[in-house]
């Protein structure tokens, strides 16, 4: 191997910021990666869940007979053999496996059974007869607000009286002096906006197989493409009644989540219980119209959005009001709810703010987390409001943003401590390299461009459910041939966790990432991470790794320099050599070395672990939005929109992201290109469109997203910070990108051809409408006219933060 | 047992140069028939539909859904997958390029998007970007946004013609 000409690790990175190739790139590419749908199992059976044929009604009975006496069938559940309700969060504890007393969407799973082969399965199905009684169904948020319709929820409570709600969550918070900001304003402004609900529409259909090991050791083994192994494996012990250590859930790798894969699912839990009903395995594979049904996406958000501001364009006082459309059930919503409310903080130096959110149930697929997770809605709505704030103004809508930015290491508003910040430089880049000076305003009739920013979490500074424990662990194993071993339980999901954990490790000890084995995502053999949501993988797995691998570094070096005489201080381990750095001659090879720390110090086998700082504001609801950092991204979109036809062609994209550091450059421009992708998508076709509460485009082919053809040239920039706290200084880019591009389409359609689309997808028959209004002389836009009348309470009144020198403390 | 017993039918594939004899289910295609009985589990789905692309093989040199395919219809047919890109141990430019550019992140669409990717340079070995999005329309990918697709497609041609 040949010797670095750098002389000490100080002077820059070996690995880290590079461009290999992913590690599980050329598996991917070769068939051989084995997703959950290629396991196949010795009698593995096959599984299949019967759905409500109805939106809302009362399950007055289920005969199961003749299924289950169908030649080929082994085994048929319905509700009551799983009658344990769970949901990933501890206060929204409302899903069944299988439907009980009533259903609640349609598409709901009813029963499952599990059968020979896929024919035999669908017989079965179709031999299962169940009673409804048809009730009348919630299909909005006015619907939800109307008292005279029936309540969807029927939980009990611990008297077992119901205590049916129609409001899932709500949260009302007030940020110092709100009136007193309005006064302070020299003009008021105040807009509705409404974003669309859309789904994740991952392109691998989700997939389960379960192994049962009979008593008396009475083993559970569950595959499964889930973005959360251990919060499904939390929830197999509890509606399985098994202790956790006779479970083993092992996440393959997903082919695509986006927040879809996120929740514990009907097809994972029935698929475990069948397997121990037939001590056989089971395999469930939805169909793509069940994906649609299976949901979790982002939720339908009606918003007002109200701010004060100066003549010159200083921000005064905001005052955001949402209602979100949660769908059947509680899912993820009691924390989206506050981050529709959240994030606006971060971007923005806002003296006072009030929120007020309310999150309503709806008999319709469950919402949840999708890409920015209840962040996107709100973004949309705030840059589409500052556009316009900037027109009255007078004032080119960068500048309007350059003047409220907030300071890198200062506390919001709301109480999240931001760190690192590259917003400014975001901003500055993407104005040069659009040429937006020279087009903004300016471009023919018809052409136009649109700029917006954003920010997102690296990683909820909070567990789902309450403990002190770590966030993340990581273990490193070195056999005595020099081979290292990562264990981690972080699951990739194509956002490149395996390749960021290697390259981290190898980085330490002076490797190439290809030469680092890795065991990810197997509660049996890896310690925790809680996940892949909320972009937390890099920060925390990432942390968790540097740690571990520094500690086995420290063992090598330890016995290196008892070996060579050379201090540890001196040592340098790189390009495959543990080296003297000032006499590189001096120095082992890594087997070598690996050779006397296993003398001296073994076992080689070391252990890190991250846990996020104490964080969460001093509130209820402060427990949503805190992170250890958070990412920045500036966007810049020119389109040209067709005024007789509405169709809007995007041409290009400008995106600057502030990254902290980018561990491996191909992976982050990946994750930003599939970001603005992705928000394109829903900008212009993306929706979940309903008749009379029915699903109407559960396909792809009516489903519309962006093609090859649809998606235009985009220019990514990578701002690096340089987190304090981020491993190598890391932060998030799966997320944080897709957030100002919906809002930067919208303001470039104004720009093009003068009218507001307040309202997402910005399909054309809207531009079309909003055209003709202009044409009448009314106002030219399109979107909500009101909101729906609703009591948000008293406000939880909330101090300002004392803005400590955060600089002082963390700044590098 | 099976609720419709259905006698099976033998059909006759070459897949990826060798030769196979198959006793199927004559209701099943090509998809159900490569990854169930011929356990080449590489070729995947997304929605069995003909809306996706994931199940793209190359038919007799022709890219074709493997999930709108009956088995039976193409007996006799030559067909590839993914598993037979690679030969001798050696990566196909495009599986090389595919890691280059970043053009697998999930992974999930790769396998119907290379083999859509191989009979577009089989036919046209210096594709236009207009070309490569017009050949693989067909395909979706969630992940990547194609720009690392398009990318992975002209370094693999440039390679590929300078082999040639």
């Amino acid at each position: 191997m040949a010797v670095t000409t750098e002389p000490t690790q100080a002077q820059g990175t070996a690995v880290v910021g590079g461009t290999d190739p992913k590690i599980d790139a050329h598996a991917k590419a070769t068939g051989q990666t084995v997703y959950a749908d290629d396991i196949h199992l010795p009698r593995m059976l096959v599984g299949r869940l019967l759905r409500s044929p109805h939106r809302h009604a009362k399950l007055l009975s289920i005969d199961v007979s003749r299924a289950a006496s169908l030649p080929g069938v082994h085994g048929v559940l319905t509700g009551e053999d799983l009658p344990i309700r769970y949901g990933i969060m501890p206060v929204a504890q409302d899903e069944h496996a299988l439907a009980l007393e009533k259903v609640r969407y349609h598409g709901e799973p009813v029963a499952a059974v599990a059968a020979i082969d896929e024919e035999t399965a669908e017989e079965a199905l179709r031999l299962i007869e169940v009673k409804y009684e048809e009730l009348a169904p919630i299909s909005s948020i006015a619907d939800a607000m109307n008292p005279n319709l029936p309540l969807i929820d029927v939980e009990r409570d611990r008297d077992g009286n119901g205590v049916g709600r129609q409001v899932n969550r709500k949260g009302t918070l007030e940020f110092g002096d709100v009136p007193g900001g309005f006064a302070r304003a020299d003009r008021t402004y105040e807009d509705l906006f409404f974003f669309e609900g859309n789904t994740h529409l991952p392109m691998e259909e989700h997939a389960a197989v379960a192994q049962w090991e009979p008593e008396p050791r009475g083993r559970l083994t569950l595959w499964s493409s889930t973005q959360v192994p251990h919060y499904l494996h939390r929830t197999l012990a509890r509606v399985l009644e098994l202790q956790p250590n006779r479970i083993r859930v092992i996440a393959t790798p997903v082919g695509g989540g986006f927040g879809g894969k996120s929740d514990p699912f009907a097809h994972e839990i029935c698929a475990a219980r069948l397997a121990m009903v037939t001590g056989r395995p089971v395999k469930f594979t939805l169909t793509r119209e069940e994906v649609f049904y299976a949901h979790r996406g982002r939720h339908p958000v009606l918003m007002r959005v109200r701010t004060g501001f100066k003549e010159d364009g200083t921000l005064t006082a905001m005052a955001f009001r949402t209602m979100l459309d949660g769908g059947a059930f509680g899912s993820y919503g009691p924390a989206s709810v506050y981050y529709t409310g959240a994030l606006q903080t971060v971007t923005y130096d806002i003296p006072t703010y009030k929120f007020e959110g309310v999150r309503v149930l709806t008999n319709k697929p469950p919402c949840g987390p999708k890409r920015g997770h209840g962040t996107p809605q709100p973004r949309f709505a705030l840059e589409c409001h500052l556009d316009k704030i900037a027109v009255d103004l007078g004032i080119d809508p960068i500048d309007l943003r350059l003047r409220n930015l907030i300071e890198p290491y200062s506390y919001s508003i709301n109480h999240l401590r931001v760190t690192s910040c590259g917003l400014r430089e975001c901003i500055e880049i993407v104005d040069e390299a659009s040429g937006w000076r020279a087009k903004h305003g300016k471009l023919p009739y018809g052409r136009g461009v649109g700029f917006a920013v954003g920010s997102y979490l690296c990683g909820a500074g909070l567990p789902i459910y309450f403990n002190d424990m770590s966030q993340s662990e990581v273990q490193i194993k070195v056999d005595r041939g020099g081979g290292v071993t990562v264990y981690s339980m972080a699951i990739d999901i194509g956002q490149g966790s395996d390749h960021m954990l290697v390259t981290i490790v190898a980085e330490v000890l002076g490797l190439r990432p290809r030469d680092i084995a890795l065991v990810a995502a197997d509660t049996d053999l890896t310690p925790i991470d809680l996940g892949s949501y909320s972009s937390r993988v890099t920060f925390m797995a990432g942390n968790a790794a540097v740690q571990a691998a520094q500690r086995m570094r420290d063992k090598v070096f330890a016995a290196v320099s008892a070996d060579l005489g050379v201090p540890v201080e001196r040592l340098v381990a790189r390009d495959g050599r543990i080296f003297d750095r000032d006499d590189p001659d001096i120095g082992m090879d890594w087997p070598a070395a690996v050779g006397v720390a296993s003398v001296l110090h073994a076992p080689l086998v070391t252990a890190g672990s991250y846990k996020t700082p104490k964080l969460a504001g001093p509130y209820k609801g402060g427990g949503v939005g805190p992170s250890p950092a958070y990412s920045f991204t500036a966007s810049v979109v020119e389109l040209d929109c067709d005024p007789d036809t509405g169709v809007v062609e995007v041409d290009r994209v400008w995106i600057a992201h502030d990254i902290g550091k980018a561990i491996n450059r191909v992976s982050v421009e990946g994750q930003v290109v599939g970001s603005v992708y992705m928000a394109l998508g829903e900008a212009l076709f993306e929706e979940q469109t309903f008749r009379r509460g029915y699903l109407k485009n559960p396909s792809i082919l009516e489903y519309r997203s962006p093609t090859f053809l649809e998606m235009p040239e985009v220019e990514t920039f990578l701002v690096e910070t340089d987190d304090p706290e981020g491993p190598f200084g890391a932060k998030e880019v799966g997320q944080g990108p897709l957030l100002p591009v919906i809002p930067a389409v919208a303001n470039a359609i104004y720009d093009a051809v003068g009218v507001r689309v307040d309202e997402v997808p910005i399909s054309p028959d809207k531009v079309v409408k909003a055209l003709q209004e202009q044409a009448k002389g009314n106002e030219p836009r399109v979107g909500p006219k009101a909101m729906p009348e609703y009591d948000y309470g008293e406000p939880v009144r909330v101090d300002p933060p004392d803005q400590l020198s955060l600089r002082e403390v963390l700044a590098p | 047992m099976a609720v419709t017993p259905t006698s099976k039918q033998l059909v006759a594939l070459n897949i990826n140069g060798d030769d196979y004899e198959l006793a199927i289910t004559p209701s099943h295609t090509l998809l159900e028939v490569l990854r169930e009985d011929a356990h080449l589990t590489g070729t995947k789905h997304g929605c069995e539909q003909g809306e996706c692309g994931l199940c793209t093989v190359l038919i007799d040199g022709r890219p074709q859904f493997s999930c709108l395919t009956l088995a039976v219809e193409v007996h006799g047919s030559e067909i590839r997958t993914v598993e037979g890109l690679a030969s001798g141990g050696e990566l196909h430019p495009l599986q090389r390029a595919w890691g280059e550019t970043g053009a697998s992140q999930c992974g999930y669409c790769t396998s119907g998007m290379l083999m859509s990717a191989q009979a577009l340079l089989e036919r046209n070995p210096s594709p236009s970007r207009t070309e490569i999005r017009e050949a693989l329309a067909g395909n979706l990918c969630r992940c990547t946004g194609y720009q690392a697709i398009i990318e992975a497609v002209e370094l693999a041609a440039v390679r590929m013609r300078g082999a040639a």
